[in-house]
Protein backbone atom coordinates (compact mmCIF):
# COMPACT_ATOMS: atom_id res chain seq x y z
CA UNK A 1 0.00 0.00 0.00
CA UNK A 2 1.54 3.10 -1.32
CA UNK A 3 0.59 6.59 -1.30
CA UNK A 4 -3.28 7.53 -0.40
CA UNK A 5 -6.05 5.28 0.73
CA UNK A 6 -9.19 5.89 1.63
CA UNK A 7 -9.87 4.43 4.86
CA UNK A 8 -12.56 3.64 7.84
CA UNK A 9 -11.16 4.98 11.11
CA UNK A 10 -11.52 1.66 12.26
CA UNK A 11 -9.38 -0.04 9.47
CA UNK A 12 -7.16 2.72 9.91
CA UNK A 13 -6.06 1.87 13.44
CA UNK A 14 -5.58 -1.55 12.65
CA UNK A 15 -3.35 -1.12 9.75
CA UNK A 16 -1.60 1.54 11.62
CA UNK A 17 -0.67 -0.64 14.66
CA UNK A 18 0.69 -3.57 11.69
CA UNK A 19 2.57 -1.18 10.33
CA UNK A 20 3.98 -0.17 13.76
CA UNK A 21 5.30 -4.22 14.35
CA UNK A 22 2.08 -5.15 16.01
CA UNK A 23 1.38 -8.27 14.63
CA UNK A 24 -0.57 -9.99 17.53
CA UNK A 25 -3.91 -8.96 18.12
CA UNK A 26 -6.61 -10.03 20.40
CA UNK A 27 -10.65 -8.33 20.63
CA UNK A 28 -13.81 -9.21 20.73
CA UNK A 29 -16.47 -8.43 18.59
CA UNK A 30 -18.56 -5.07 19.45
CA UNK A 31 -20.61 -2.46 17.16
CA UNK A 32 -18.90 0.20 16.38
CA UNK A 33 -15.48 -0.88 16.74
CA UNK A 34 -15.98 -4.57 14.94
CA UNK A 35 -14.23 -3.81 11.66
CA UNK A 36 -10.66 -3.55 13.38
CA UNK A 37 -10.92 -6.86 14.65
CA UNK A 38 -12.31 -8.27 11.18
CA UNK A 39 -9.46 -6.14 9.29
CA UNK A 40 -7.05 -8.00 11.51
CA UNK A 41 -8.51 -11.48 10.85
CA UNK A 42 -7.89 -10.60 7.22
CA UNK A 43 -4.70 -8.59 7.32
CA UNK A 44 -2.41 -10.71 10.23
CA UNK A 45 -2.35 -14.09 8.79
CA UNK A 46 -1.12 -12.82 5.89
CA UNK A 47 1.67 -11.21 7.70
CA UNK A 48 2.64 -14.08 9.95
CA UNK A 49 0.73 -12.58 12.73
CA UNK A 50 -2.16 -13.80 14.85
CA UNK A 51 -5.62 -12.36 15.52
CA UNK A 52 -7.62 -14.37 18.13
CA UNK A 53 -11.45 -13.92 18.84
CA UNK A 54 -11.47 -14.32 22.50
CA UNK A 55 -14.08 -15.88 24.57
CA UNK A 56 -14.93 -12.69 26.33
CA UNK A 57 -13.09 -9.17 26.23
CA UNK A 58 -11.69 -10.41 30.21
CA UNK A 59 -10.27 -13.37 28.16
CA UNK A 60 -8.86 -10.56 25.39
CA UNK A 61 -7.16 -8.52 27.88
CA UNK A 62 -5.21 -11.07 29.95
CA UNK A 63 -3.94 -12.65 26.51
CA UNK A 64 -2.82 -9.29 25.59
CA UNK A 65 -1.41 -9.23 28.96
CA UNK A 66 0.57 -12.60 28.66
CA UNK A 67 1.52 -11.12 24.65
CA UNK A 68 3.06 -8.69 26.15
CA UNK A 69 5.23 -10.52 28.90
CA UNK A 70 7.07 -12.12 26.32
CA UNK A 71 7.81 -8.51 24.71
CA UNK A 72 6.07 -8.06 21.31
CA UNK A 73 3.57 -5.51 20.64
CA UNK A 74 0.00 -6.51 21.41
CA UNK A 75 -3.41 -4.96 21.05
CA UNK A 76 -6.76 -5.03 22.12
CA UNK A 77 -9.38 -3.13 20.84
CA UNK A 78 -13.56 -2.61 22.10
CA UNK A 79 -16.11 -0.22 22.67
CA UNK A 80 -17.50 1.26 25.82
CA UNK A 81 -19.28 -2.07 27.73
CA UNK A 82 -16.36 -3.78 26.19
CA UNK A 83 -13.93 -1.48 28.48
CA UNK A 84 -15.40 -1.89 31.55
CA UNK A 85 -14.99 -5.65 31.52
CA UNK A 86 -11.20 -5.15 30.57
CA UNK A 87 -10.93 -2.60 32.97
CA UNK A 88 -9.46 -5.54 35.92
CA UNK A 89 -6.99 -6.89 33.20
CA UNK A 90 -5.67 -3.28 32.52
CA UNK A 91 -5.13 -2.57 36.12
CA UNK A 92 -3.08 -6.00 36.43
CA UNK A 93 -0.78 -4.72 32.74
CA UNK A 94 -0.36 -1.62 34.80
CA UNK A 95 0.67 -3.39 38.30
CA UNK A 96 2.50 -5.40 35.70
CA UNK A 97 4.55 -2.62 33.81
CA UNK A 98 3.26 -4.00 30.70
CA UNK A 99 3.15 -1.89 27.57
CA UNK A 100 0.16 -2.77 25.13
CA UNK A 101 -2.68 -0.60 23.08
CA UNK A 102 -5.98 -0.36 24.19
CA UNK A 103 -8.94 1.23 21.52
CA UNK A 104 -11.90 2.39 23.16
CA UNK A 105 -14.24 3.33 19.94
CA UNK A 106 -16.90 4.84 22.12
CA UNK A 107 -20.61 3.95 21.68
CA UNK A 108 -23.18 6.01 24.51
CA UNK A 109 -23.73 4.23 27.71
CA UNK A 110 -24.38 3.64 30.78
CA UNK A 111 -24.88 -0.10 30.65
CA UNK A 112 -25.65 -1.48 27.27
CA UNK A 113 -26.45 1.95 25.99
CA UNK A 114 -26.42 2.69 22.31
CA UNK A 115 -24.30 1.60 19.26
CA UNK A 116 -23.95 5.33 18.28
CA UNK A 117 -20.99 7.84 18.63
CA UNK A 118 -20.07 8.81 22.04
CA UNK A 119 -17.34 10.37 24.62
CA UNK A 120 -19.38 9.30 27.89
CA UNK A 121 -16.25 7.34 28.79
CA UNK A 122 -14.21 10.53 29.14
CA UNK A 123 -13.08 10.13 33.08
CA UNK A 124 -13.45 6.26 32.45
CA UNK A 125 -9.96 6.45 30.40
CA UNK A 126 -8.41 9.85 31.95
CA UNK A 127 -9.12 8.75 35.78
CA UNK A 128 -9.90 5.42 36.98
CA UNK A 129 -9.91 2.64 33.84
CA UNK A 130 -8.82 -0.15 36.46
CA UNK A 131 -8.36 -0.35 40.18
CA UNK A 132 -4.92 1.16 41.92
CA UNK A 133 -3.02 4.15 41.51
CA UNK A 134 -2.84 4.26 37.42
CA UNK A 135 -3.03 6.03 35.02
CA UNK A 136 -2.74 5.54 30.83
CA UNK A 137 -1.35 7.26 28.23
CA UNK A 138 -4.64 8.74 26.60
CA UNK A 139 -5.10 9.96 22.92
CA UNK A 140 -7.81 11.32 21.18
CA UNK A 141 -7.54 11.36 17.40
CA UNK A 142 -9.51 13.73 15.82
CA UNK A 143 -9.30 12.34 11.96
CA UNK A 144 -8.55 8.72 10.67
CA UNK A 145 -5.08 9.80 9.82
CA UNK A 146 -4.62 11.25 12.76
CA UNK A 147 -5.90 7.77 14.00
CA UNK A 148 -2.84 6.79 11.94
CA UNK A 149 0.17 9.00 13.73
CA UNK A 150 -1.35 8.32 17.00
CA UNK A 151 -1.28 4.54 17.42
CA UNK A 152 2.59 4.97 16.27
CA UNK A 153 3.15 7.47 19.07
CA UNK A 154 0.70 5.51 21.41
CA UNK A 155 3.07 2.49 21.12
CA UNK A 156 6.22 4.12 21.66
CA UNK A 157 4.87 5.80 24.42
CA UNK A 158 4.02 2.53 25.68
CA UNK A 159 6.85 0.81 25.21
CA UNK A 160 9.60 4.14 26.17
CA UNK A 161 7.80 4.36 30.13
CA UNK A 162 6.32 0.30 30.42
CA UNK A 163 2.74 1.41 30.67
CA UNK A 164 -0.66 0.66 28.60
CA UNK A 165 -1.74 3.09 26.34
CA UNK A 166 -5.52 4.02 24.92
CA UNK A 167 -6.46 5.00 21.97
CA UNK A 168 -10.02 6.97 22.92
CA UNK A 169 -11.96 7.45 19.77
CA UNK A 170 -15.71 7.14 18.99
CA UNK A 171 -18.10 5.18 16.78
CA UNK A 172 -18.72 8.32 14.19
CA UNK A 173 -14.22 8.42 13.66
CA UNK A 174 -14.08 4.37 13.79
CA UNK A 175 -16.95 4.45 10.70
CA UNK A 176 -16.43 7.44 8.76
CA UNK A 177 -13.78 7.27 5.91
CA UNK A 178 -11.22 9.67 5.26
CA UNK A 179 -8.01 9.35 3.09
CA UNK A 180 -5.12 8.38 4.76
CA UNK A 181 -1.46 8.14 3.88
CA UNK A 182 1.08 5.66 5.93
CA UNK A 183 3.97 6.94 4.57
CA UNK A 184 4.16 10.21 6.10
CA UNK A 185 2.04 8.80 9.40
CA UNK A 186 5.17 6.25 9.82
CA UNK A 187 8.26 8.85 9.10
CA UNK A 188 8.24 9.96 13.00
CA UNK A 189 8.92 6.75 14.71
CA UNK A 190 11.66 7.30 17.95
CA UNK A 191 13.82 4.78 19.18
CA UNK A 192 12.36 2.43 22.07
CA UNK A 193 14.17 0.85 24.97
CA UNK A 194 15.17 -3.14 24.24
CA UNK A 195 12.75 -5.05 26.42
CA UNK A 196 15.21 -6.87 28.86
CA UNK A 197 12.75 -7.76 31.21
CA UNK A 198 10.22 -10.49 28.53
CA UNK A 199 9.75 -13.26 29.78
CA UNK A 200 11.12 -14.41 26.24
CA UNK A 201 13.22 -17.45 27.24
CA UNK A 202 16.57 -16.84 29.20
CA UNK A 203 18.15 -20.07 27.74
CA UNK A 204 20.19 -20.50 31.02
CA UNK A 205 22.35 -17.30 29.78
CA UNK A 206 20.65 -14.75 31.86
CA UNK A 207 18.44 -14.69 35.05
CA UNK A 208 14.90 -15.54 34.48
CA UNK A 209 12.14 -12.44 34.52
CA UNK A 210 9.64 -12.63 36.12
CA UNK A 211 6.16 -10.41 35.48
CA UNK A 212 3.85 -10.05 38.37
CA UNK A 213 1.86 -7.79 40.08
CA UNK A 214 1.93 -9.34 43.23
CA UNK A 215 3.62 -8.18 45.70
CA UNK A 216 4.11 -10.22 49.42
CA UNK A 217 5.54 -6.93 51.50
CA UNK A 218 3.31 -3.38 51.75
CA UNK A 219 6.86 -1.68 51.25
CA UNK A 220 7.73 -3.15 48.13
CA UNK A 221 4.16 -2.82 46.52
CA UNK A 222 4.43 1.05 47.89
CA UNK A 223 8.27 1.41 46.28
CA UNK A 224 6.70 0.07 43.23
CA UNK A 225 3.91 2.27 42.94
CA UNK A 226 6.66 5.38 44.11
CA UNK A 227 8.87 4.26 41.04
CA UNK A 228 5.49 4.01 38.68
CA UNK A 229 4.82 7.44 39.67
CA UNK A 230 8.40 9.06 38.28
CA UNK A 231 7.41 7.44 34.89
CA UNK A 232 4.34 9.50 35.10
CA UNK A 233 6.07 12.33 35.76
CA UNK A 234 8.16 12.20 32.91
CA UNK A 235 5.29 11.27 30.41
CA UNK A 236 3.59 14.95 31.95
CA UNK A 237 6.95 16.74 31.37
CA UNK A 238 7.54 15.01 27.92
CA UNK A 239 4.46 13.56 25.98
CA UNK A 240 2.06 16.25 25.95
CA UNK A 241 0.41 16.77 22.92
CA UNK A 242 -2.11 19.68 21.37
CA UNK A 243 -3.43 21.10 18.68
CA UNK A 244 -4.33 25.05 18.86
CA UNK A 245 -6.60 26.85 16.22
CA UNK A 246 -6.94 30.62 15.86
CA UNK A 247 -6.43 31.29 20.05
CA UNK A 248 -3.82 34.01 19.77
CA UNK A 249 -6.68 36.92 19.47
CA UNK A 250 -9.34 34.71 20.75
CA UNK A 251 -11.91 35.97 23.26
CA UNK A 252 -13.57 32.42 23.44
CA UNK A 253 -11.78 29.55 24.06
CA UNK A 254 -13.14 26.29 22.96
CA UNK A 255 -11.88 22.92 24.16
CA UNK A 256 -12.81 19.85 22.82
CA UNK A 257 -11.44 16.83 21.47
CA UNK A 258 -12.05 13.71 18.90
CA UNK A 259 -14.98 14.14 16.89
CA UNK A 260 -16.48 17.31 18.74
CA UNK A 261 -13.41 18.93 17.74
CA UNK A 262 -13.74 18.38 14.20
CA UNK A 263 -17.47 19.71 14.40
CA UNK A 264 -16.76 22.70 16.67
CA UNK A 265 -13.78 23.93 14.11
CA UNK A 266 -16.48 23.91 11.42
CA UNK A 267 -18.48 26.07 13.94
CA UNK A 268 -15.30 28.82 14.74
CA UNK A 269 -15.36 29.03 10.89
CA UNK A 270 -18.76 30.16 10.97
CA UNK A 271 -18.46 32.32 13.71
CA UNK A 272 -15.28 34.11 12.53
CA UNK A 273 -16.78 35.32 9.25
CA UNK A 274 -19.73 36.69 12.02
CA UNK A 275 -16.60 38.89 13.67
CA UNK A 276 -16.38 36.68 16.76
CA UNK A 277 -12.72 35.88 18.04
CA UNK A 278 -13.34 32.20 18.68
CA UNK A 279 -10.34 29.97 19.06
CA UNK A 280 -9.92 26.06 20.09
CA UNK A 281 -6.90 23.94 22.14
CA UNK A 282 -7.93 20.31 21.12
CA UNK A 283 -6.46 18.67 23.60
CA UNK A 284 -5.18 14.80 21.65
CA UNK A 285 -3.33 13.80 24.87
CA UNK A 286 -6.42 13.22 27.43
CA UNK A 287 -3.67 11.73 29.95
CA UNK A 288 -1.03 13.64 29.95
CA UNK A 289 -3.58 17.00 29.67
CA UNK A 290 -2.36 20.10 27.92
CA UNK A 291 -2.50 22.03 31.54
CA UNK A 292 0.19 24.25 30.34
CA UNK A 293 -1.84 25.35 27.33
CA UNK A 294 -4.67 26.17 29.00
CA UNK A 295 -3.17 28.18 31.64
CA UNK A 296 -1.75 30.57 28.96
CA UNK A 297 -4.89 31.00 26.82
CA UNK A 298 -6.49 32.34 30.10
CA UNK A 299 -4.49 35.26 30.05
CA UNK A 300 -5.62 36.10 26.89
CA UNK A 301 -9.31 34.67 26.53
CA UNK A 302 -11.77 35.56 28.81
CA UNK A 303 -14.29 32.88 28.34
CA UNK A 304 -13.84 29.02 27.98
CA UNK A 305 -16.36 27.03 26.45
CA UNK A 306 -15.73 22.95 26.67
CA UNK A 307 -18.20 20.71 24.33
CA UNK A 308 -18.31 16.63 24.55
CA UNK A 309 -20.59 14.00 23.74
CA UNK A 310 -21.34 13.43 27.29
CA UNK A 311 -22.86 15.27 30.26
CA UNK A 312 -19.26 17.22 30.77
CA UNK A 313 -16.49 15.23 32.05
CA UNK A 314 -13.34 16.74 30.57
CA UNK A 315 -14.96 20.33 31.64
CA UNK A 316 -13.42 19.77 35.19
CA UNK A 317 -9.89 19.28 34.26
CA UNK A 318 -10.38 22.89 32.08
CA UNK A 319 -11.54 24.71 35.00
CA UNK A 320 -8.35 22.55 37.44
CA UNK A 321 -6.04 23.68 34.49
CA UNK A 322 -7.03 27.22 34.30
CA UNK A 323 -7.45 27.44 38.06
CA UNK A 324 -10.74 28.78 37.64
CA UNK A 325 -9.61 32.28 36.21
CA UNK A 326 -12.30 32.54 33.63
CA UNK A 327 -15.73 31.08 33.30
CA UNK A 328 -15.69 27.27 32.17
CA UNK A 329 -19.12 26.63 29.81
CA UNK A 330 -20.11 23.43 28.79
CA UNK A 331 -22.50 22.31 25.91
CA UNK A 332 -22.95 18.46 25.10
CA UNK A 333 -24.57 16.10 23.70
CA UNK A 334 -24.91 12.41 24.80
CA UNK A 335 -26.61 9.03 24.58
CA UNK A 336 -25.42 8.52 20.80
CA UNK A 337 -26.90 12.47 19.58
CA UNK A 338 -24.16 14.88 17.88
CA UNK A 339 -24.42 18.41 17.47
CA UNK A 340 -24.65 20.04 14.49
CA UNK A 341 -21.02 22.87 13.80
CA UNK A 342 -25.02 25.14 14.07
CA UNK A 343 -25.74 24.03 17.63
CA UNK A 344 -22.12 24.98 18.39
CA UNK A 345 -22.71 28.12 16.79
CA UNK A 346 -25.55 29.25 18.97
CA UNK A 347 -23.38 28.32 21.79
CA UNK A 348 -20.87 30.67 20.43
CA UNK A 349 -23.27 33.34 19.72
CA UNK A 350 -24.81 33.26 23.36
CA UNK A 351 -21.52 33.25 25.10
CA UNK A 352 -20.67 36.37 22.52
CA UNK A 353 -24.02 38.07 23.83
CA UNK A 354 -24.05 41.73 24.17
CA UNK A 355 -20.10 42.10 22.31
CA UNK A 356 -21.87 41.57 18.60
CA UNK B 1 -25.78 8.55 -16.04
CA UNK B 2 -25.62 4.87 -15.90
CA UNK B 3 -27.37 2.53 -18.77
CA UNK B 4 -30.58 1.64 -17.34
CA UNK B 5 -31.50 -0.18 -20.35
CA UNK B 6 -28.73 -3.03 -19.92
CA UNK B 7 -30.18 -3.92 -15.84
CA UNK B 8 -33.01 -5.83 -15.04
CA UNK B 9 -36.08 -4.79 -12.80
CA UNK B 10 -34.10 -6.10 -9.84
CA UNK B 11 -30.47 -4.68 -9.25
CA UNK B 12 -28.33 -5.68 -6.38
CA UNK B 13 -25.16 -3.25 -5.58
CA UNK B 14 -22.57 -5.39 -3.96
CA UNK B 15 -19.02 -4.77 -3.15
CA UNK B 16 -16.37 -4.72 0.06
CA UNK B 17 -16.92 -3.03 3.03
CA UNK B 18 -16.72 0.85 2.08
CA UNK B 19 -16.40 0.46 -1.90
CA UNK B 20 -19.11 3.09 -2.05
CA UNK B 21 -22.04 0.65 -2.79
CA UNK B 22 -24.34 3.08 -1.08
CA UNK B 23 -23.49 6.22 -2.84
CA UNK B 24 -23.76 4.03 -6.43
CA UNK B 25 -27.13 2.69 -5.26
CA UNK B 26 -28.59 5.82 -4.27
CA UNK B 27 -27.19 7.93 -7.21
CA UNK B 28 -28.32 5.01 -9.59
CA UNK B 29 -31.90 5.48 -7.90
CA UNK B 30 -32.03 8.84 -8.72
CA UNK B 31 -30.71 8.88 -12.18
CA UNK B 32 -33.65 6.54 -12.71
CA UNK B 33 -36.08 8.42 -10.84
CA UNK B 34 -35.33 11.00 -13.01
CA UNK B 35 -35.31 9.00 -16.14
CA UNK B 36 -39.04 8.67 -15.43
CA UNK B 37 -38.68 4.89 -13.73
CA UNK B 38 -40.96 3.81 -10.71
CA UNK B 39 -38.58 2.03 -8.25
CA UNK B 40 -38.05 1.32 -4.91
CA UNK B 41 -34.16 1.45 -3.17
CA UNK B 42 -34.12 -1.66 -0.35
CA UNK B 43 -31.35 -1.09 2.30
CA UNK B 44 -30.21 -5.01 3.24
CA UNK B 45 -27.33 -3.88 5.08
CA UNK B 46 -26.85 -5.98 8.12
CA UNK B 47 -23.40 -4.94 8.60
CA UNK B 48 -22.59 -0.60 8.79
CA UNK B 49 -24.29 0.30 11.87
CA UNK B 50 -24.40 3.96 10.39
CA UNK B 51 -23.53 5.72 7.17
CA UNK B 52 -25.92 3.97 5.20
CA UNK B 53 -29.09 3.90 2.64
CA UNK B 54 -31.12 4.94 5.46
CA UNK B 55 -29.43 8.64 5.59
CA UNK B 56 -30.80 9.73 1.98
CA UNK B 57 -34.18 8.60 2.64
CA UNK B 58 -35.50 12.57 2.58
CA UNK B 59 -33.71 12.77 -1.02
CA UNK B 60 -34.51 9.86 -2.22
CA UNK B 61 -38.66 10.39 -0.82
CA UNK B 62 -38.22 13.93 -2.45
CA UNK B 63 -36.82 12.17 -6.03
CA UNK B 64 -40.17 9.83 -6.05
CA UNK B 65 -37.69 6.40 -4.73
CA UNK B 66 -39.87 4.35 -2.12
CA UNK B 67 -37.44 3.38 0.54
CA UNK B 68 -37.35 -0.11 1.34
CA UNK B 69 -35.49 0.58 5.22
CA UNK B 70 -34.80 -2.52 8.26
CA UNK B 71 -36.57 -1.10 11.24
CA UNK B 72 -33.70 -0.93 13.17
CA UNK B 73 -31.35 0.84 10.70
CA UNK B 74 -29.83 4.20 12.45
CA UNK B 75 -31.15 2.70 15.99
CA UNK B 76 -29.25 2.04 19.07
CA UNK B 77 -29.51 -1.30 18.80
CA UNK B 78 -27.41 -3.75 16.60
CA UNK B 79 -30.09 -6.14 15.41
CA UNK B 80 -29.54 -7.07 11.65
CA UNK B 81 -32.88 -8.24 11.30
CA UNK B 82 -34.65 -7.77 7.77
CA UNK B 83 -38.30 -7.69 8.42
CA UNK B 84 -41.43 -8.44 6.08
CA UNK B 85 -40.93 -4.45 5.33
CA UNK B 86 -38.28 -5.87 2.85
CA UNK B 87 -40.41 -8.41 1.40
CA UNK B 88 -42.49 -5.60 0.15
CA UNK B 89 -40.61 -5.22 -2.07
CA UNK B 90 -41.28 -7.97 -4.23
CA UNK B 91 -45.43 -7.62 -3.74
CA UNK B 92 -44.73 -4.16 -5.52
CA UNK B 93 -43.19 -5.68 -8.54
CA UNK B 94 -46.38 -8.37 -8.56
CA UNK B 95 -48.51 -5.76 -9.02
CA UNK B 96 -46.60 -3.48 -11.07
CA UNK B 97 -43.89 -5.54 -13.54
CA UNK B 98 -42.06 -2.39 -14.60
CA UNK B 99 -41.66 -2.01 -10.60
CA UNK B 100 -37.63 -1.50 -10.19
CA UNK B 101 -35.98 -2.70 -6.69
CA UNK B 102 -32.47 -1.66 -5.90
CA UNK B 103 -30.54 -3.67 -3.30
CA UNK B 104 -27.37 -2.15 -1.53
CA UNK B 105 -25.84 -4.99 -0.16
CA UNK B 106 -23.93 -5.07 2.94
CA UNK B 107 -20.27 -5.57 2.63
CA UNK B 108 -18.16 -8.73 2.02
CA UNK B 109 -19.85 -11.16 3.74
CA UNK B 110 -22.90 -9.19 4.50
CA UNK B 111 -24.20 -10.22 0.98
CA UNK B 112 -25.54 -13.42 2.75
CA UNK B 113 -28.52 -11.28 3.82
CA UNK B 114 -29.43 -11.42 -0.05
CA UNK B 115 -29.44 -15.54 -0.03
CA UNK B 116 -32.90 -15.42 1.73
CA UNK B 117 -34.32 -13.49 -1.29
CA UNK B 118 -32.31 -15.87 -4.01
CA UNK B 119 -35.20 -17.82 -4.86
CA UNK B 120 -37.41 -14.62 -5.73
CA UNK B 121 -34.48 -13.08 -7.44
CA UNK B 122 -33.79 -15.96 -9.90
CA UNK B 123 -37.16 -16.37 -10.75
CA UNK B 124 -37.91 -12.41 -11.44
CA UNK B 125 -34.22 -12.03 -12.96
CA UNK B 126 -31.63 -9.70 -11.96
CA UNK B 127 -28.56 -7.58 -12.50
CA UNK B 128 -25.92 -7.69 -9.93
CA UNK B 129 -23.51 -4.81 -9.99
CA UNK B 130 -19.92 -5.39 -8.51
CA UNK B 131 -18.56 -2.38 -6.96
CA UNK B 132 -15.04 -2.18 -5.94
CA UNK B 133 -12.53 0.57 -5.42
CA UNK B 134 -8.55 0.51 -6.18
CA UNK B 135 -8.15 2.72 -3.05
CA UNK B 136 -9.32 0.43 -0.56
CA UNK B 137 -6.64 -1.26 1.60
CA UNK B 138 -8.20 -4.78 1.21
CA UNK B 139 -9.20 -4.78 -2.94
CA UNK B 140 -6.22 -2.56 -4.13
CA UNK B 141 -5.39 -5.21 -6.95
CA UNK B 142 -7.82 -6.45 -9.20
CA UNK B 143 -6.91 -10.04 -8.16
CA UNK B 144 -8.07 -8.93 -4.37
CA UNK B 145 -11.11 -7.53 -5.92
CA UNK B 146 -11.91 -10.47 -7.64
CA UNK B 147 -11.11 -12.48 -4.79
CA UNK B 148 -13.97 -10.36 -2.49
CA UNK B 149 -16.16 -11.01 -5.37
CA UNK B 150 -15.98 -14.60 -5.38
CA UNK B 151 -16.82 -14.62 -1.55
CA UNK B 152 -19.80 -12.36 -2.47
CA UNK B 153 -20.87 -15.24 -4.73
CA UNK B 154 -20.84 -17.95 -2.71
CA UNK B 155 -22.34 -16.25 0.22
CA UNK B 156 -25.33 -15.16 -1.68
CA UNK B 157 -25.38 -17.73 -4.03
CA UNK B 158 -26.22 -15.43 -6.85
CA UNK B 159 -23.67 -14.20 -9.45
CA UNK B 160 -22.40 -10.39 -10.51
CA UNK B 161 -23.57 -9.29 -14.22
CA UNK B 162 -21.58 -6.35 -14.77
CA UNK B 163 -18.43 -4.15 -12.80
CA UNK B 164 -18.74 -1.02 -11.80
CA UNK B 165 -15.65 0.73 -11.02
CA UNK B 166 -15.78 3.60 -7.76
CA UNK B 167 -12.35 4.08 -6.94
CA UNK B 168 -11.58 7.58 -5.64
CA UNK B 169 -9.91 8.65 -2.35
CA UNK B 170 -13.35 10.88 -0.96
CA UNK B 171 -13.03 14.94 -1.38
CA UNK B 172 -9.34 14.53 -2.43
CA UNK B 173 -9.97 12.51 -5.62
CA UNK B 174 -8.32 13.92 -8.72
CA UNK B 175 -8.99 13.42 -12.52
CA UNK B 176 -5.52 11.39 -12.77
CA UNK B 177 -6.52 9.20 -9.50
CA UNK B 178 -9.08 8.38 -11.60
CA UNK B 179 -7.52 7.32 -15.10
CA UNK B 180 -4.97 5.29 -12.90
CA UNK B 181 -7.59 3.11 -11.72
CA UNK B 182 -8.88 2.31 -15.28
CA UNK B 183 -6.26 -0.08 -15.96
CA UNK B 184 -7.33 -2.01 -12.57
CA UNK B 185 -10.98 -1.78 -14.31
CA UNK B 186 -9.66 -3.13 -17.25
CA UNK B 187 -7.85 -5.82 -15.11
CA UNK B 188 -11.06 -7.07 -13.17
CA UNK B 189 -13.01 -7.04 -16.18
CA UNK B 190 -10.56 -9.58 -17.76
CA UNK B 191 -10.34 -11.83 -14.75
CA UNK B 192 -14.58 -11.80 -14.38
CA UNK B 193 -15.62 -11.51 -17.96
CA UNK B 194 -18.10 -8.80 -16.76
CA UNK B 195 -18.52 -5.75 -18.76
CA UNK B 196 -17.87 -2.25 -16.85
CA UNK B 197 -21.06 -0.71 -16.82
CA UNK B 198 -19.65 2.47 -15.12
CA UNK B 199 -16.72 4.54 -13.94
CA UNK B 200 -18.61 7.00 -11.06
CA UNK B 201 -17.39 9.69 -10.15
CA UNK B 202 -17.89 12.79 -8.02
CA UNK B 203 -16.63 15.46 -9.84
CA UNK B 204 -18.27 16.58 -12.49
CA UNK B 205 -15.85 18.56 -14.85
CA UNK B 206 -13.77 15.12 -14.34
CA UNK B 207 -16.17 13.53 -16.32
CA UNK B 208 -15.72 15.65 -19.03
CA UNK B 209 -12.02 15.45 -19.66
CA UNK B 210 -11.90 12.03 -19.02
CA UNK B 211 -13.90 10.85 -21.49
CA UNK B 212 -12.58 12.99 -24.39
CA UNK B 213 -9.24 11.20 -23.21
CA UNK B 214 -10.97 7.59 -22.55
CA UNK B 215 -14.28 7.52 -24.44
CA UNK B 216 -14.57 3.96 -24.34
CA UNK B 217 -15.58 3.97 -20.21
CA UNK B 218 -18.59 5.38 -19.19
CA UNK B 219 -17.83 8.12 -16.61
CA UNK B 220 -20.86 8.49 -14.16
CA UNK B 221 -21.38 11.07 -12.19
CA UNK B 222 -23.24 10.04 -8.98
CA UNK B 223 -23.52 12.90 -5.85
CA UNK B 224 -22.04 11.98 -2.85
CA UNK B 225 -24.45 10.97 -0.61
CA UNK B 226 -22.88 10.18 3.09
CA UNK B 227 -23.55 11.72 5.83
CA UNK B 228 -21.64 14.69 6.59
CA UNK B 229 -21.29 15.36 10.57
CA UNK B 230 -19.20 18.40 9.91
Amino acid sequence: MSGKVLMKGNEALAEAAIRNGCIHFFGYPITPQTELAEYMAKRLPKVGGLCLQAESEIAAINMVLGAAASGVRAMTSSSSPGISLKSEGISYMVGSDLPCLICNVQRGGPGLGGIQPSQQDYYQATKANGHGDLHLFVVAPASVQEMVTLVGRAFDVADTYRTPAMILADGALGQMMEPVDFDTALAGKREVPEKTWATCGHEGKRKKNIINSLFINPDELEKSVLEREERYKLIEKNEVLWEEYLVDDADIVIVSYGISARICKSAIEMARAEGIKVGMIRPITLWPYPKAALAKAANTASKFLVVELNMGQMVDDVKVAIDCRRPVSFFGRTGGMLPTADDVLAEIRKLNGGKQ
Amino acid sequence: MFCLQELKNNIIICGHFGCGKTNVAVGLALDMARAGRRLGIVDLDIVNPYFRTADSVPELERAGVDCFIPQFANTNVDIPSLGGEISAVFARQTDDPFYTAIFDVGGDNGAIALRRYRPELEKRGYSMLFVASMYRPLTETAEDAVAGLREIEACSGLHATAFINNSNIGRETSADDIAASLTYTDKICELTSLPCLAVTLHNASYAKQLHSKYPEYNFTVISDSTKKLF
